[in-house]
């Protein structure tokens, strides 16, 4: 809406006075003399419009009073934010969830609900309304965004309210936008980058460092990050321009600038969202066996419960639990057992019939190992205790339940043939000697004569006799080794991996000398006292790195496509039908939008190639400014288009139809861009067309509303679609 | 006639460029010749450092100083010849070179009274330009072919490129994710040597005794060897400067990593060197274009186009050089498009020679490879499981090979239907039952990889258990859309599913045999249909592409790929997918037919053509290399490990008493690549910004930016296609894929050391002492790198004796980071 009031005047008026006081109070009294006027121009084509994107978007909002689709997958972390629950969900950073929380915290969720089924009835304390407020919101002001970002780049009005219509009627962007879903907040950032890049270019032209241009560049770099945060959708405005502002001293200014604004502030607001994601979520939960130790032990409850007021330093007679630090296949323990390998394998090689160890990936008491010191055989911790150091020689871990030490020997593994057998050491008389010595390796230490800590050191076993390393392989072992994962002695590769490095999870000092009192030590519980705490930042970068590692089981689902698919909308989803009526709602866009968007993009390329041809043979056909609008339009709305779409090719996850609408709604910003220079440049004659085009988009309307809020009785068919969709539309 | 066109065409060439003055004094430059440093005519006097190649007319002045001049006796091995002469007169940096040959002949007599030069000190230059290139040959030979015999056993992937070579001399079928033509030059070259392809090459470590392996080893010393004087000619052609030339020789030569790998029978070095031989005509050719359409030119677009159909040949990261070739192709096509005084005509033959020489060449190279390839790979053997019943037809030896078989389906036939994704098998049912809480306790079906009874299966009409073979009965053939029954022949049970979760895959419905004596329910009733076929038509042997899908739930017969346990003989799981996409596990092909009542054909007529050959081979290279997945928990070298060196690969052995080799780089030569890289786009973005700002740069330092700027930045650019594609890839990655990246790697650092000696020469004022850093400088480098090879060279040759960490060891002391394992 554009407004401009006199109070601009009053403020230059200031500023310029502000320099005597003299001046200034000649200026007031002035202000008194005349009457206070305030002139406001309202665009009501913006009016209509915002208006219009609210109606349809916020229009029986709370209906389906049902779980749609990936609702199923959002509320699960809306509940977790309600309950203050850690989670990880590897499909993004934290903002957009955060934002849909944050609905559910004003409408006054208490998270209780179990999401578990597509179509479940919501309970009454769930407040529907609020929960989907702001992707609706955010997708109704997307479509005045539209038609501002059309004037800003430079063309009629008409073309950019056909822009904001297009968006308006867009039935696939309606049923997005009024569920719980990301995509509406996604697009409506992205779309802010782009507009206030707009602004602040457009400013840069008349008044650098102006407040406005201040205000235009951060509000670039914030929604540059909240566009990240959301999704992992790539901003798109560029730095096209930089390089062309006029070498002068104030070139640095203007880097400076641009870096504050476009590189340093983005990352602060980038952090700060995880700041506040790590600060609401401060209880442990159902995802926190996929972070290390040391974070788990910095949530509430969880692992902390455990390990809280355990001594620090690991010393000789320390019993301890040793976590594997990869955590893949899945997070375990070393862990060993009264069963020995078999004699003879399956495939006939041989075993040396020792006592089994294993990873197990479940909290057991067979899981404890006592640290001890080979000169001595006591297995309790001196007074005061005596710490273990980096490159020491330990005996290493007596094995707590059956008191056997661990040993690694010349006996290939039974599943990776190419390292050593570990087992823990059982004397047969067979002139197999006992290899159980192994030096500490701290690998993030910070001096050589480092003290083990507990959770956080992260320690290597290198076998004294062979320089093995122990080592988790992963493989899950045959019956016989009731499907742990297998433990080998890596000697091949002595270099870094996480899975030959360990860290002390469960510690205490063992205090029984007699293996009875041992074994009931083991099994009482540890006491209960301080905590240790990470730095956000240590917190931030495990997050972040997990969150980028976590790999999702790559499930087949029925609406699953692929980004080919999407161009010519060969796809849909099905999300939501009521079990009774069979009213359905569909996440179909409109194909007369989809068609004509592609086709509109295909039109762009080819126009561009010619006129780039034609330039090079010196033949301009466009003015200077013309050439520079429809550059700028196609960098930002193909360009947009692109950055949004292609690197899906290479995605291996799970593809929905839905991951394409950012890149539509760039896509339908090139369609009026485009129909107007071809009326305008091109064929005068084409003003009945581009008429013909929005009266037929008008038409559409009508069916795009039909799949997101208006029940219908019965089965559904949509008639006119069978041009596209292969597969039956009807749902039964 | 080709001969024909390209006179005809050069010579309207020649008069399409009115700018050139033909071969008269000074001349301006034509715009588009990139590649080369501009030679100036008022050269100072300090441009004597080391040869470069002169300007295109010599002033008097300059002359006289030339004689004068001497290479620095290290740089130049000895040799007088500071300055080099465009080789043999052809594709010289001149502007003033007509485009004909007859042409040229003119300019030559033209120009002959301006060149008092001596013939003989010219041919003296010559000589020794020459001497010096063979000095680099013979080195980088003498290197490579040194101990090439050791180790006599297999090393590393020489089990997989020598047994593929032995198949092609015994001409049995296999199946491999590279394409053909580096295997068949191994094979070609055993072959020639006397090799009889019996020797098995079944593991790393295996002695070859009597087998003769020298051969196909001694090839691939060869191509390695080769790379060394290409890089050298590149360096030259690029930088004009010979010490540049030298170092990058010198580089390549004693870097232990490629030694390595050139010394066994592996792919890399054939790929390695296309992709050189390429890069080197490709910078010839650019410095032919102020000619374009001579002989020359064309000699060298061409040879640019086989080569790039070699590289592509040998692995699919060929592809990359042919997107450097591309992407240079394209920017050049531009310039001459920016170019007005060029008419459209011209322009239009430019594209097409280039579309010719660039595509059409290339291409037909390529399939002629695999003309090849499918033509010498007559026999059955360890690939034919991978490719479809149909292709397997063509292989002798295989059961399919002269069959007879009916064409068209028909009620009351006997079929085996095999699953399209690779090592599925056939449909398959036994006589042993779900076990107890897995889905419904019927009979089993699953899928197997071997040929068996159980296979068999009856189609029967769904509604009528009539003999069909009854002979009163007319034949009467299944069609697309058809409802079926499909029975088991050993059992007569139906094939069946229903709404029970699969034993594996808990999203998909069980499928199972039921019924007694072929009467069930209507659970067994499929709807047969083809793919991308009309309703009505009828299902061809072999060829159609066929799904089933159940009638009453919907949903599709596939297999999982999963391995059932035990109790279903480890045999793989059959389910009813209700996701109605189109992958291959759910799409079936009917392979065995028996039908007494219909005609039988020789398969010989649904046999393949050669471009469906072509498009079912490149589609199952492309699978199988997804397929290179890393497990979890394996060591897989990552991209970024590789041009800092991390880690190196063990080529044999492990233990103190074993033959050693182990491929690692000079740390000393992969370092300075390194630092190099930064050195070069710190000095490369000063002289862009310097340009940029429109900044003067006194002649001598233009000429060295433009060196820099456009040399350096194609070996860049070459660097990042070789290197940068990796980040991108699925697949497993090991080492070596690093190494076409390092030979462009060792090029620019080799280009930019010589440039920034020389801008430090220059910056100095007195003559001698510029003389002297530029000549001590390169000096340094070449024995520091010849250092460092003497002391890594055991990596290469193989080493004995005790561990690294063992002081007693050779290598003690160079074990300098922990993740080396020697």
């Amino acid at each position: 809406m554009g407004r401009r009031s006199s109070r601009r005047e009053l403020f230059l008026c200031f500023s310029r006075a502000s320099s005597s006081p003299g001046l200034l109070f000649c200026k007031m009294l002035g202000f008194l003399q005349h009457p206070v006027m305030v002139t406001a121009e309202v665009n009501l084509n913006m009016v209509a419009l915002t208006a219009m994107g609210l109606l349809s978007r916020l229009w029986q909002l709370a209906y389906p009073r049902a779980v749609v689709f990936d609702e199923v997958y959002y509320g699960q972390y809306i509940s977790f934010y309600m309950k203050r629950i850690f989670f990880l969900d590897g499909s993004g950073p934290p903002f957009g969830h955060m934002l849909l929380a944050l609905g559910g915290y004003l409408g006054g969720f208490d998270g209780n609900f179990l999401w578990n089924r597509i179509g479940a009835e919501y309970s009454s304390n769930v407040p529907v309304w609020s929960l989907r407020l702001l992707p609706a919101l955010s997708g109704a002001l997307s479509v005045p965004m539209a038609y501002e970002i059309v004037r800003e780049l430079g063309f009629s009005h008409c073309a950019a309210t056909g822009a904001a219509l297009l968006v308006l009627i867009e039935n696939a962007l309606i049923t997005q936008s009024r569920l719980m879903l990301l995509e509406s907040v996604l697009i409506f950032f992205n779309l802010l980058a782009v507009l206030s890049y707009l602004k602040f270019s457009n400013s840069q032209k008349h008044r650098p460092f102006s407040p406005r241009w201040w205000f235009w560049l951060v509000l670039t770099g914030v929604a540059c990050s909240c566009a990240v945060g959301t999704g992992l959708g790539p901003p798109s405005p560029g730095w096209g321009d930089v390089p062309s502002v006029l070498w002068q001293v104030r070139v640095l200014c203007h880097l400076l600038a641009r870096a504050a604004a476009l590189v340093v502030l983005p990352i602060l607001v980038y952090l700060l969202f995880f700041y506040i994601h790590l600060l609401l979520l401060y209880r442990s939960g159902p995802h926190d066996q996929i972070m290390s130790s040391a974070f788990q032990a910095s949530l509430e409850g969880g692992l902390a419960r455990v390990t809280q007021g355990q001594p620090l330093e690991v010393a000789f007679g320390s019993q301890v639990t040793l976590k594997n630090v990869f955590g893949q296949p899945v997070p375990c323990w070393l862990h060993s057992h009264q069963s020995t390998y078999p004699m003879i394998y399956e495939n006939g090689r041989g075993s040396s019939h020792q006592q089994q160890v294993t990873c197990y990936p479940f909290k057991d008491v067979n899981n404890w190992w006592i640290v001890k010191d080979p000169g001595r055989h006591q297995l309790v911790v001196n007074n005061p205790p005596r710490p273990v150091r980096h490159g020491d020689v330990v005996q290493l871990l007596v094995h707590g339940m059956t008191t056997r030490l661990l040993n690694t020997h010349d006996v290939a593994a039974p599943l990776s043939p190419h390292a050593q057998e570990v087992s823990c050491y059982v004397d047969y008389n067979i002139s197999m000697p006992p290899q159980n010595l192994w030096r500490l390796d701290i690998v993030n230490r910070e001096s050589d004569t480092d003290v083990w800590k507990t959770i956080l050191s992260e320690v290597r076993f290198v076998h004294v006799n062979t320089s093995a390393i122990l080592k988790l392989s992963g493989v899950p072992l045959p019956d016989w080794g009731f499907r742990q994962l297998e433990v080998v002695g890596e000697k091949l590769f002595r270099g870094y991996h996480e899975s030959t490095v360990w860290n002390v999870e469960e510690h205490r000092y063992g205090r029984s000398q007699e293996q009875k009192e041992r074994e009931l030590e083991l099994h009482s519980p540890t006491q209960v006292d301080i905590s240790r705490n990470l730095s956000f930042m240590a917190r931030f970068s495990e997050l972040q790195w997990r969150m980028l590692t976590v790999r999702s089981d790559d499930s087949e689902h029925k609406y699953s496509s692929t980004p080919l698919d999407w161009v010519m909308l060969d796809t849909n989803i099905a999300y939501w039908l009521h079990p009774r009526t069979s009213a359905q709602i569909h996440l179909l866009g409109n194909v007369v939008i989809w068609a004509s968007a592609s086709l509109a993009t295909l039109a762009y390329a080819l126009l561009f190639v010619w006129y780039l041809l034609r330039r090079r043979r010196r033949v301009c056909d466009l003015p200077e400014d013309c050439w520079l609008r429809w550059v700028l339009a196609g960098a930002l709305c193909a360009g947009g288009w692109a950055v949004n779409y292609l690197p899906f090719f290479l995605m291996e996850k799970t593809l929905f139809l839905y991951h394409y609408l950012p890149a539509l709604t760039f896509q339908i910003l090139l369609l009026p861009v485009v129909l107007e220079h071809v009326s305008d440049h091109l064929a005068p004659c084409t003003h009945s067309v581009w008429s013909c085009w929005v009266g037929c988009k008008t038409a559409k309307k009508r069916q795009g509303r039909a799949g997101s809020s208006r029940p219908r009785q019965g089965p559904v068919l949509l008639r006119g679609r069978w041009w596209t969709q292969p597969g039956p539309l009807l749902l039964t | 006639m080709l001969c024909a066109t390209s006179r005809l065409l050069a010579a309207r060439a020649a008069s399409a460029l009115p700018a050139h003055p033909r071969g008269r004094g000074p001349v301006p430059r034509s715009r588009r010749r990139e590649l080369h440093f501009p030679g100036h005519p008022e050269l100072p006097p300090g441009d004597l450092l080391a040869g470069r190649f002169a300007g295109p007319s010599v002033s008097t002045g300059r002359r006289a100083i030339l004689r004068r001049g001497r290479m620095p006796p290290a740089a130049g091995g000895g040799l007088a010849g500071s300055e080099l002469r465009p080789r043999r007169g052809r594709c010289g940096s001149q502007a003033a070179r007509a485009a004909g040959r007859d042409v040229a002949t003119e300019t030559a007599t033209a120009r002959s009274p301006k060149r008092p030069a001596p013939p003989s000190s010219r041919r003296f230059e010559a000589a020794g330009r020459w001497a010096l290139l063979a000095l680099v040959t013979l080195t980088s030979f003498a290197t490579r072919f040194h101990r090439l015999d050791q180790p006599p056993h297999i090393c590393w992937d020489e089990t997989h490129f020598g047994k593929m070579g032995s198949y092609y001399i015994n001409r049995t079928f296999f199946f491999d994710v590279h394409p053909p033509l580096g295997k068949m030059l191994i094979g070609l070259a055993g072959y020639l040597s006397g090799y009889d392809g019996t020797f098995l090459f079944q593991k790393p470590g295996d002695n070859y005794e009597h087998h003769s392996y020298m051969g196909m080893r001694g090839f691939c010393a060869f191509l390695g060897s080769m790379l060394i004087p290409l890089a050298y000619l590149t360096v030259l052609e690029l930088s004009r400067s010979l010490p540049a030339a030298l170092l990058t020789a010198a580089l390549l030569t004693f870097d232990t990593g490629c030694l390595t790998l050139s010394q066994y029978i592996l792919l890399d070095p054939i790929l390695m060197f296309f992709i050189m031989a390429a890069m080197l005509s490709m910078v010839k050719y650019n410095s032919c274009a102020n000619r374009p359409f001579s002989a020359p030119w064309w000699f060298w677009l061409s040879l640019t186009g086989v080569n790039l159909a070699g590289a592509l040949g040998v692995k699919f990261v060929g592809l990359f050089i042919i997107l450097q070739v591309g992407w240079n192709t394209l920017s050049d096509l531009w310039h001459l498009f920016g170019d007005l005084s060029l008419s459209m005509v011209t322009l239009g033959k430019h594209l097409t020679a280039r579309i010719l020489c660039l595509i059409v060449l290339p291409l037909a190279l390529y399939i002629a490879t695999y003309a090849v390839h499918f033509m010498v790979l007559n026999k059955s053997g360890p690939g034919d499981g991978f490719f479809s019943s149909a292709f397997q037809a063509r292989l002798s030896g295989n059961n399919l090979h002269n069959a007879s078989i009916p064409e068209h389906l028909a009620y009351g036939s006997v079929i085996t239907v095999k699953n399209l994704r690779m090592a599925i098998g056939y449909l398959h049912s036994h006589r042993h039952f779900y076990p107890e809480g897995v889905g419904a306790r019927q009979q089993q079906v699953t899928t197997y990889l071997h040929k068996d009874y159980n296979n068999l299966w009856i189609i029967k009409k769904h509604n009528s258990n009539s003999d069909p073979l009854d002979p009163s009965h007319p034949v009467e053939f299944v069609r697309h859309g058809d409802i079926i029954r499909l029975e088991h022949k050993e059992t007569s049970r139906n094939l069946h599913s229903h709404y029970h979760e699969a034993p594996l895959t808990r999203k998909h419905y069980q499928v199972t045999g039921y019924g007694i004596n072929g009467s069930g329910d209507s659970n067994d009733f499929w709807r047969i249909e083809v793919i991308n076929r009309k309703f009505g038509n009828r299902i061809k042997v072999l060829r159609s592409r066929i799904r089933l899908i159940h009638l009453v739930t919907g949903c599709v017969l596939g297999s999982s790929g999963k391995v059932l346990p035990k109790w279903g003989w480890e045999q793989l799981e059959v389910t009813c997918t209700p996701y109605l996409k189109e992958t291959l596990s759910s799409i079936w092909n009917v392979e065995d037919h028996i039908n007494p009542k219909l005609p039988n054909i020789s398969l010989e007529v649904l046999q393949p053509s050669f471009p469906e050959i072509m498009l079912e081979s490149h589609l199952v290279m492309i699978r199988g290399n997804n397929g290179l997945k890393p497990k979890d928990n394996e060591f897989t070298s990552k991209p970024w490990h590789w041009p800092i060196n991390f880690q190196g690969l063990r080529f044999s052995g492990v233990n103190d008493t074993d033959f050693r080799v182990y491929l690692l780089g000079n740390p000393v030569i992969w370092w300075l690549n390194l630092l190099s890289i930064a050195l070069y786009v710190l000095s490369a973005s000063i002289f862009a910004v310097a340009v940029q700002r429109g900044v003067h740069l006194p002649v001598k330092v233009e000429g060295l930016s433009q060196v820099l700027l456009r040399g350096g930045g194609q070996l860049l650019f070459g660097w990042m296609m070789h290197y940068f594609p990796f980040f991108l890839m699925g697949r497993v990655l090991y080492f070596h894929h690093y190494f076409p990246a390092m030979l462009f790697s060792s090029m620019l650092t080799g280009l930019l050391w010589d440039t920034l000696l020389r801008l430090c020469a220059w910056s100095l004022a007195s003559y001698p002492l510029a003389r002297c850093v530029h000549v001590l400088g390169i000096l340094t480098l070449l024995l520091g790198t010849a250092y460092s090879f003497y002391l890594f060279h055991p990596l290469a040759y193989g080493m004995v004796g005790p561990l690294a960490q063992d002081p007693r060891s050779p290598m003690a002391g160079l074990r300098w980071l922990e993740s080396w394992d020697f």
